[in-house]
Order: structure tokens, then C-alpha cells, then sequence
């Protein structure tokens, strides 16, 4: 084979091979490499339970960003959940975020209240106003117990 | 009598394979010294990835698609059980980028490319082509085990990544088109539940898997006996032990990157 023509079929290989690489990590893998459309926000919960990394964040309905880590803070007892939010996306400092459950058996994801404050939430703030997820489970035994008022 | 001698056996044949195992093990470290080093012309690299890589996309999109089909019909068979046949995008699309790419691919490029490494390697040795080199005071790493081992990293994390989106559309085949799941819901799933972690624990192991592959049947190429059973021999040791190899590797490795 001629080199040209080696270098041509390599070259086609390695462009097929860098392509399912980047549809892998960019679409699927959701690798920012162009971090600049983002904005990280992070909220304390008393219980994420049944939330995931990468679970959708929204506000009345519409997704407005991703859930990028969760942590358990050992100090104060309490979950801390890292959002990514995006850039075209500006948030009240008194926003509430609630983890909600979509259907009965569903998915968890954050919903986001807008608030009324002047003041606009930065990279990297807290969302001081949380709910966190509803356990059924502990809702029944409540009320098969009869501790429900 | 009997006892000394079954334990001299076992003795004996401990000490070999810790010898064998030693010598693998200079093999690799001289090896990626003079990858290194002394990496070889990049015309040598270019026809060995061409060897490698472009000459495995058919086998690797044939191997992929079907494996992704099956995946898709065996997922729906087992999801329809729970009533969540939804999740059939997410259940392919993590099998297949977690563990079947990488673990197939480097199956397949270990039969395809690695039996074909070893045997030419085998060959020049027992027609003392390699002896030439170094009598001539060439490097024979630097021709021959270089370039076959940075052609195999670079190859097979591409081949595997192909593997994988060939996988998820055989997958969305059978799924979509022949069961009659929501081509969007499909989607959406896999996009939720892939995260960048996947991606990158199978892109680690496909790395690994090229290492692994081109040292093992680089290694038993250059150390293959005399004659034609000396290579044939040497080859299917190759194969077998890079691929017993790369399975036993992967266990490892998903326990630690999981």
C-alpha cells in the first residue's frame, strides 16, 4: 500500500475512533470542557435519600440543570448537594430547593422555587432554603401507627 | 519417597512460572523504557495502527452490533419482568460502556491483531532476523516491540469507544425498531444514567487491555522455541494467556474503579 493511502485509512480510523469517543464522554458522559456555560450552587438537605449524581434540576418543570456531587457533611449532620446550573439561569438568593419524586415509583430530582429576593445567587453560593425528600415508607408507618395528628 | 518427589514437582514447577513471570515483567519494563526513550519512526507506528486498528473496524462494528442486538433483546426480556422495559437505553448503554466494550474489543483485537503479532515476531526470531538486528547493533525493541505497543494503546481505546456507540445503535435496533420502545425514551434514559465516571472506567480498562495485549504477544513472540511448533505453540499461548489475562485484569480493575 502506498503511504498516502496508509496515512489516509489511518487517519479515517482515528477520526471515526475520536468521534464515539467524544459522543461517549461529551453526550452521554456529560464532560464540560467549556466549563464558562455553568454556574455551581450548592444546598444542604436533612435527607437526599433516593437522589442521584446527575439527577435533573428544575424549575416548573423545565430542566434547568444537573446534580453534580452529593456528600454527606459528618459535622453538621446533613447532606450537602452540589448543582450545576445553567449560565442563562439567574436564582434568587431566597430560592427553595425541595427533592421531589417523579411519579410514585419515579426518579428523584431537585425542584427549584423561585423566590422574590433582589439579590441574585453567584457561582459557588448556597441555596439556604431546602425540603428534603419525602420517605413514603415513613409517611405509612406514621400513619399505620397512628402518630399522624 | 513418593512425597519428596511430588513436592520437588511442585517446587519445580512454583520456580518456573516465578521465573517466567519475572522475565514478562523485564520484558514489559524494557519495553516501556524504550517506548519511552527510543519510541521508533512514526511510518512503523502508522503501518502497525493501521494493522491494528483500521483492519479490526469491520470485525470490531460486526462483533458490536450484534452484541448490542442480543443486549437489547435479552434486557427487554428481562425488564419486561419488572414492567420497566424504559430503562432498556440505560441497561445497554452501561453494560456495553462498562464492561462488554472494553473486555470484547480487546477480545477480539487479541485474535485479530495479537496472534498475527506474535507470530511475525516468532518468526523472525527463529530465522534469526532479530540476532541480525543485533548483531548489526540495531535495537530490535525499538523496531519491532515499540511500535506494536504504542500502536495497540492508542487502537484499542478508539476501537472499543466505536464498539460501544456500534453497540448502543444495534441495541436501539432491536429496542426501537423491532420492540417498540419510545426511540426518546430510549435516549433519555441513557443519557440520565451514564455519567462521566463510566466513560472513563471504560476507557482506563480498554488503555490497560492494549498494554496488556501487545506485551503478551509481543513477549511470547520473542521468547517463541525452534521451528514451526516453537512459533505455533508460542501463538496460541499468546492468545490464551492475554486472554485469561485481560479477564481476570478486568475484575480487578472494576473492583478498584467502581
Amino acid at each position: 500500500m502506498k503511504k498516502g493511502n496508509l496515512e489516509l485509512s489511518v487517519g479515517i480510523f482515528m477520526l471515526v475512533g475520536i468521534l464515539c469517543l467524544g459522543y461517549l464522554s461529551i453526550k452521554l458522559g456529560k464532560m464540560e470542557f467549556v466549563g464558562g456555560d455553568t454556574y455551581g450552587l450548592y444546598a444542604e438537605f436533612e435527607s437526599v435519600s433516593g437522589l442521584k449524581q446527575g439527577a435533573f434540576v428544575e424549575i416548573a418543570g423545565v430542566e434547568v440543570g444537573r446534580v453534580e456531587s452529593i456528600a454527606f457533611l459528618p459535622a453538621k449532620g446533613v447532606a450537602r448537594v452540589n448543582l450545576r446550573i445553567n449560565g442563562g439561569v439567574k436564582l434568587q438568593d431566597d430560592v427553595i430547593a425541595a427533592v421531589r419524586t417523579r411519579g410514585i415509583i419515579g426518579d428523584k430530582f431537585v425542584k427549584l422555587k423561585p423566590g422574590g429576593s433582589e439579590k441574585l445567587l453567584t457561582s459557588g453560593g448556597r441555596i439556604r432554603e431546602t425540603e428534603s425528600s419525602v420517605d413514603i415508607e415513613e409517611l405509612l408507618s406514621k400513619y399505620i401507627h397512628g402518630k399522624v395528628e | 519417597m513418593a512425597i519428596r518427589f511430588l513436592l520437588q514437582q511442585l517446587g519445580g514447577s512454583a520456580l518456573t512460572l516465578l521465573r517466567e513471570m519475572g522475565r514478562m515483567l523485564t520484558f514489559l519494563g524494557y519495553a516501556l523504557y524504550i517506548v519511552v526513550r527510543r519510541p521508533g519512526r512514526p511510518i512503523h507506528i502508522l503501518k502497525q495502527l493501521h494493522f491494528i486498528g483500521t483492519k479490526s473496524l469491520f470485525v470490531i462494528c460486526l462483533t458490536a452490533v450484534f452484541t448490542g442486538m442480543v443486549l437489547g433483546l435479552q434486557g427487554y426480556y428481562t425488564l419486561a419482568k419488572f414492567g420497566s422495559e424504559g430503562m432498556l437505553g440505560s441497561a445497554v448503554a452501561l453494560s456495553l460502556i462498562r464492561e462488554l466494550g472494553p473486555v470484547l474489543t480487546a477480545l477480539m483485537v487479541t485474535g485479530r491483531a495479537g496472534s498475527a503479532i506474535t507470530a511475525e515476531i516468532g518468526i523472525m526470531k527463529i530465522t534469526e532476523q532479530i540476532d541480525a538486528l543485533k548483531s548489526m547493533a540495531l535495537e530490535p525493541f525499538k523496531y519491532l516491540v515499540s511500535p506494536k505497543i504504542i500502536a495497540a494503546v492508542l487502537a484499542v481505546p478508539l476501537l472499543c469507544a466505536l464498539f460501544d456507540v456500534v453497540g448502543i445503535a444495534g441495541g436501539y435496533l432491536v429496542g426501537v425498531k423491532l420492540l417498540g420502545i419510545n426511540p426518546g425514551t430510549y435516549f433519555f434514559e441513557m443519557e440520565k444514567s451514564v455519567v462521566g465516571r463510566d466513560v472513563l472506567s471504560g476507557f482506563v480498562k480498554s488503555l490497560s487491555f492494549g498494554l496488556i495485549i501487545s506485551w503478551v504477544c509481543c513477549f511470547k513472540g520473542y521468547t517463541a522455541g525452534h521451528g514451526a511448533e516453537g512459533v505455533s505453540r508460542g501463538t496460541t499461548a499468546a492468545v490464551v494467556m492475554s486472554s485469561v489475562l485481560i479477564l481476570v485484569w478486568d475484575y480487578f480493575l472494576t473492583s478498584v474503579l467502581l
